[in-house]
């Protein structure tokens, strides 16, 4: 193993140095100048980023373990603009007195989380999968119990290591079926050795189930809104988009490169799961009155959608999850990114507590409205585009029932999200939110949001872009 | 014909765009009155541009006895997804696009001069400028488009700011509440717009309309395929196609949006809920129409029927209301039915395709005279600040030329000659008699109950008992007054344009001839159903003039004069209205509109009834989680 191998996986390696430089940089900080490690954390970041787009060798590591293709690298670019937008949008946040203390913990535990998932991404085998898998869950557990004087927020971390751990059993129990029926962890020789044997699909049941903890899929969901709404809002959109991105990503993966030969048997099992969560999904997020809930069961609904494109199998289905993904976290970041300033500077969660939100902050408004259009699939803005191939995707392998009941949820979800804009521009506010002014680099971060959310709409080579990587069942 | 030489209707889509954002953006730097002159002068461009590529495309580029062609005078690829299957945007131009730029711009013309002087004073003047221009804008872009894709992306557009200007008044929860109905009952149908495109484009793997209705394209060469319920896959399609048209063009039951539409302010309803947004659902028929007719006939008969029985359901409650508007609103509802069944009965090619003439005649002519009505009806409302005919009376000495104007929209929707509607409407009714003789005596009816329910409203307003006014009406300003001048010129003589040489589903131009036999029957009943309302509502006037008096005295010589009241009063009011108009009123708000709102409230009674998933308690998440895992392996491991 020379040094080039190592440019393999350079996404995991920059991340790896850029936590452990934090680290070291955090304990050589007097506490008064903590605040400086923003910047450098971001710029890491950042570094990280663009690193990621540069042109390397795909390739296989320790004995097939680790892998990397043209198609994971892009993945884990993807989840990098989310995460940058994130780290962006936490600026103001995390410079508040509360935080002072503990800013490189933030970023040294969500780099950590972030590193879990690329290694999961790139498994080669169950091990490294469910090593990744772990890696990822147990600093996100930390994160939701970041602000740990605050009630809800420790109940959130408590709640989700809980199931977490509960789901991760489930998921190994299911491996460990796989081992025993098929020989090997290896993804390459499973894929050899899978059958409809009523004990593989029982090992692909358990699979599944631990991933749509992961995903939140109803019934696997019921963590999502405490955890959501008890965790720091900033944690809470990474949650959203990036864990739930990641492993919808895997799950992909996992069912086009292992369990390619029977798909009709998860096909139907991941049929019934978008089902359920596209209704109980729209049904809970109908009547919620805190923003943060609300967007937790409007999420849950979208990862309904998500398994549109994944069931599919083709490649097209392949394109259109990303693609969705992508959308999703760019339409998601901008609501949650308005909910997270607005909280921030008020203390404010309450859907009525938005009246009349136009009239004192138009700015902050137009791009919650954008971003809820956007998870609602109007056209022309980016969501529509991602919805509309997931329902190509799906009409396209004649699920046409399937693309009937999720254009019908779709359109409930446009009631609901449809109040929010209503609250903000109709409604009538007695003591609305004042009008005020976020930093530079929080700005800058809702500016992304929304940038991306338009120039998705409107920029086809995006999806060209992803559309020449995906490859489909292979 | 050289392609280049049409490329400048580019910009008829994007000067209402430019004007949009400009108002929008740096409406708010200047005086309210400068928004409207920019978003005025913006429509006069394009209305110019319109007139100018129609006369060139009907008359000056035309080569005598050849068909009109449709070409694409712009395209550019805007989504590139595999090699054969990519997303346009562009405008084409072909019989009903130019006529439709024509009515769009037309109206959307008089509409902007109008609201200088309707909208006057409001708050947010600029903003309903900016918001007209960005509806005309995606209006046009509907009609232009050149590919079912660009068509349903505007088609959204329309609705977004259809939604804008309904709830323009967004102090009034009514008119919030009906934005939001109208909104969502639109998507609601859209939802079936949407998956008969995937359909049709994965049967044809083409969005392209040129394509798609092209002899030897691969919608019309397209046999056999998957059969699902009896109904090929082309019938599905295009079935759902339509339920998208319906919402848009409020048939029933997705009318339900239109009559709480005119929550609005007047204009918007002259623009959007009479003349154009509202007839887009015929113009997607129509675009697509070969399709229909050739590959999916058993959907064409379903666009008949719905259109024939939502014509003569708007035609019965249009006689019960008092609501000047929501007469007019359930009028352009059966209007746009007539329009539906003509396309519906039509056949394709040569005289065959008679209906498909005299359905886009009846939009053409609709579109001036409905538009007409709606902004008269402003102009009433503007003066006495009412919408109730009740509280309306003998206006014709205060409102002179609204007066003359209405009189010409009522007399051109009832279907007398020499006015444009007659033609249009005898069209429609020689076709509907060719194809099915119930269709025929459905329209035939409504035909009379046209001329009924207008002539009440007509006699109710100008007529009748004298009312006491806060203050003396006035007429409206002259910029109010000229488009509707312009307009009842366009009533008046739309009719003469010999339409069966311009708009016919193949292009080529036929003969189309007065039937006697059926013009001067629909004459008759027309007349009938004016005479009927005339005895019951110009009765109350308290001041009869000549022509009153003339009439009166027509009657107060018959002998029986007071029997033949009794029995008009009688079977109309105790009969017709009570047993027939008005349960169909009340089917029609708690029926309808109640099955709506079940589901609606059915929808959120069971997210209540599920909350109790949602305990807080971890021990009970790790339980549904289990049982969740187990019923999967129950039915996937044991039952599948």
């Amino acid at each position: 193993m020379n040094i080039y191998d190592f440019l393999i996986m350079r996404h995991e390696l920059v991340l790896v140095i850029s936590a452990l430089s934090l680290l070291i940089i955090d304990l050589a900080l007097k506490p008064e100048s903590k605040r400086h490690i923003i910047p450098i954390a971001v710029v890491l970041f950042a570094l990280n980023a663009i690193i990621g787009y540069l042109p390397t060798p795909a390739g296989i590591l320790f004995g097939g373990m680790y892998q990397s293709t043209p198609l994971v690298i892009m993945m884990k670019n993807v989840l990098n603009t989310g995460v940058l937008i994130i780290l962006l949008q936490s600026y103001g946040w995390l410079t508040k007195e509360e935080n002072k203390e503990k800013i490189a913990e933030f970023f040294i535990l969500m780099f950590t989380t972030l590193i879990g998932m690329y290694f999961m991404l790139s498994a080669g085998d169950f091990l490294m999968f469910y090593l990744g898998l772990e890696t990822a869950s147990i600093p996100l557990a930390a994160l939701a119990a970041y602000q740990h004087h605050r009630t809800k927020s420790a109940e959130a971390g408590i709640k989700f290591i809980l199931s977490s751990a509960f789901s991760s059993g489930i998921l190994l129990f299911g491996l460990s079926f796989i081992y025993g029926t098929t020989g090997s962890i290896m993804f390459s020789d499973v894929v050899f050795n899978i059958s409809d044997a009523p004990l593989q699909v029982l090992a692909i049941i358990f699979f599944i189930s631990g991933m749509a903890f992961k995903i939140s899929l109803v019934p696997f969901h019921l963590w999502t809104a405490d955890v959501y709404e008890g965790a720091p809002t900033n944690i809470t959109s990474y949650f959203s988009v990036i864990s739930k991105g990641a492993a919808s990503f895997m799950l992909m993966l996992i069912l086009f490169k292992v369990f390619s030969p029977v798909i009709h048997v998860w096909q139907d099992i991941l049929y019934a799961l978008s089902v359920a969560t596209m209704v109980v999904g729209n049904l809970f997020a109908l009547r919620q009155k805190n923003m943060k809930r609300f967007l937790a069961f409007s999420s849950i609904a979208q990862a309904g959608f998500i398994l549109l494109g994944i069931m599919v199998g083709s490649q097209l289905g392949m394109t259109s999850v990303i693609y969705f993904i992508l959308v999703y976290i760019f339409s998601n970041l901008g609501a949650f990114g308005v909910v997270s300033v607005i909280e921030n500077r008020t203390g404010k969660l309450s859907m009525d507590d938005y009246n009349g939100l136009y009239h004192t902050n138009p700015k902050l408004t137009l791009l919650m409205m954008l971003a809820v259009f956007s998870l609602a699939g109007i056209p022309p803005v980016a969501g529509f585009f991602g919805k509309f191939f997931l329902f190509t995707a799906a009409a396209s392998a004649g699920l046409y029932w399937l693309v009937f009941i999720a254009v019908l949820n779709a359109t409930i979800s446009l009631y609901y999200y449809l109040l929010v804009v209503k609250a903000m521009f109709i409604n009538k506010n007695e003591t609305p939110i004042e009008p005020f002014k976020s930093d530079m680099v929080t700005r800058a971060g809702l500016l992304l949001s929304a940038a991306g959310i338009f120039i998705l709409g409107f920029w086809s080579q995006v999806y060209e872009w992803i559309n020449n990587l995906s490859v489909g069942i292979f | 014909m050289p392609m280049n030489a049409y490329s400048y209707t580019l910009l008829i889509l994007l000067i209402p765009l430019f004007s949009f954002l400009l108002i929008g953006l740096t409406g708010h730097k200047y005086k309210p009155i400068i928004s409207g002159l920019i978003g005025t002068a913006g429509l006069l461009i394009v209305a110019v541009l319109s007139y100018m590529t129609a006369i060139k495309y009907f008359w000056t580029d035309h080569v005598e006895g050849t068909a009109y062609t449709s070409f694409k005078a712009f395209e550019t690829t805007w989504l590139h997804l595999t090699d054969n299957l990519t997303i346009n945007l562009g405008v084409l131009l072909d019989p009903i696009s130019v006529m439709m730029l024509v009515v769009v711009s037309t109206v959307s013309l008089m509409v902007h001069i109008y609201s200088l002087g309707y909208m006057k004073g409001e708050k947010g003047f600029a903003r309903f400028f900016a918001f007209l221009s960005l509806f005309s804008f995606s209006m046009l872009g509907l009609v232009l488009a050149t590919n079912i894709f660009q068509m349903y992306i505007f088609w959204e557009l329309v609705g977004v700011s259809s939604f804008l200007l309904i709830g323009f008044y967004y102090d009034k929860p009514s008119a919030v509440s009906a934005s939001k109905k109208a909104f969502i009952v639109t998507r609601f149908a859209d939802l079936g717009f949407l998956i008969g495109i995937l359909m049709l484009s994965f049967t044809t793997q083409t969005f392209d309309f040129q394509t798609l209705v092209s002899s030897d394209g691969p919608a019309l060469t397209h046999t056999g395929g998957a059969v699902f319920m009896g109904l090929s896959a082309m019938t599905w399609a295009l079935t759902f196609i339509f339920i998208g048209g319906a919402g848009k063009s409020a048939m029933f039951p997705l009318h339900i949006w239109l009559p709480d539409a005119m929550e609005g302010p007047t204009p918007v309803s002259a623009l959007i809920h009479a003349a154009t947004m509202v007839v887009a659902g015929v113009y997607l028929v129509a675009r697509l129409f070969p399709i229909y007719s050739i590959v999916a006939p058993d959907a064409l008969t379903i666009v008949a029927w719905v259109g024939g029985l939502s014509s003569l359901f708007a035609a019965i409650i249009a006689c019960t209301q008092n609501d000047i508007k929501r007469v007019l609103a359930y009028s352009t509802m059966s209007q746009i039915g007539y329009m539906m069944l003509a396309l519906g009965v039509s056949g394709y090619g040569g005289h065959d395709g008679l209906g498909f003439m005299a359905g886009n005649f009846h939009l053409f002519t609709h579109a001036m005279f409905k538009a007409l009505l709606f902004l008269g009806a402003g102009a009433i409302i503007h003066s006495v600040h009412s919408n109730d005919m009740r509280e309306m009376g003998n206006l014709r000495k205060y409102l002179p030329i609204t007066h003359i104007t209405f009189l010409i929209g009522c007399i051109t929707i009832a279907g007398i000659p020499p006015l444009s509607g007659f033609f249009s409407k005898d069209e429609i009714l020689v076709a509907a008699l060719h194809h099915n003789i119930y269709l025929f005596a459905i329209e035939f009816l409504v035909a009379g109950l046209t001329a009924f329910y207008m002539f009440r409203l007509y006699f109710n307003v100008f007529w009748g008992k004298e009312r006491h006014y806060h203050h003396t009406p006035h007429e409206s300003p002259l910029v109010m007054t000229i488009p509707l001048m312009v307009l009842a010129f366009g009533a008046i003589f739309a009719g003469f344009l010999p339409f069966s040489e311009l708009v016919t589903s193949d292009g080529l131009p036929f003969e189309a001839h007065i039937n006697y036999a059926v013009a001067v029957p629909s004459v008759l009943i027309a007349l009938v159903g004016i005479t009927v309302a005339f005895l019951m509502y110009r009765r109350t006037s308290a001041a009869p003039d000549k022509v009153a008096s003339a009439l009166g005295g027509f009657y107060r010589g018959a002998y029986h004069k007071f029997y033949i009241d009794e029995v008009y009063l009688f079977v109309t009011h105790k009969i017709i209205f009570r047993y027939i108009s008005q349960p169909v009123a009340w089917f029609d708000r708690h029926i309808v509109d109640g099955t709506m709102n079940l589901i609606g409230n059915t929808i959120e009674k069971s997210s209540y009834l599920i909350k109790g998933f949602q305990s807080g308690k971890v021990q009970q998440y790790g339980y549904v989680f289990i049982s969740g895992t187990i019923l999967l392996v129950i039915i996937f491991v044991y039952l599948w």
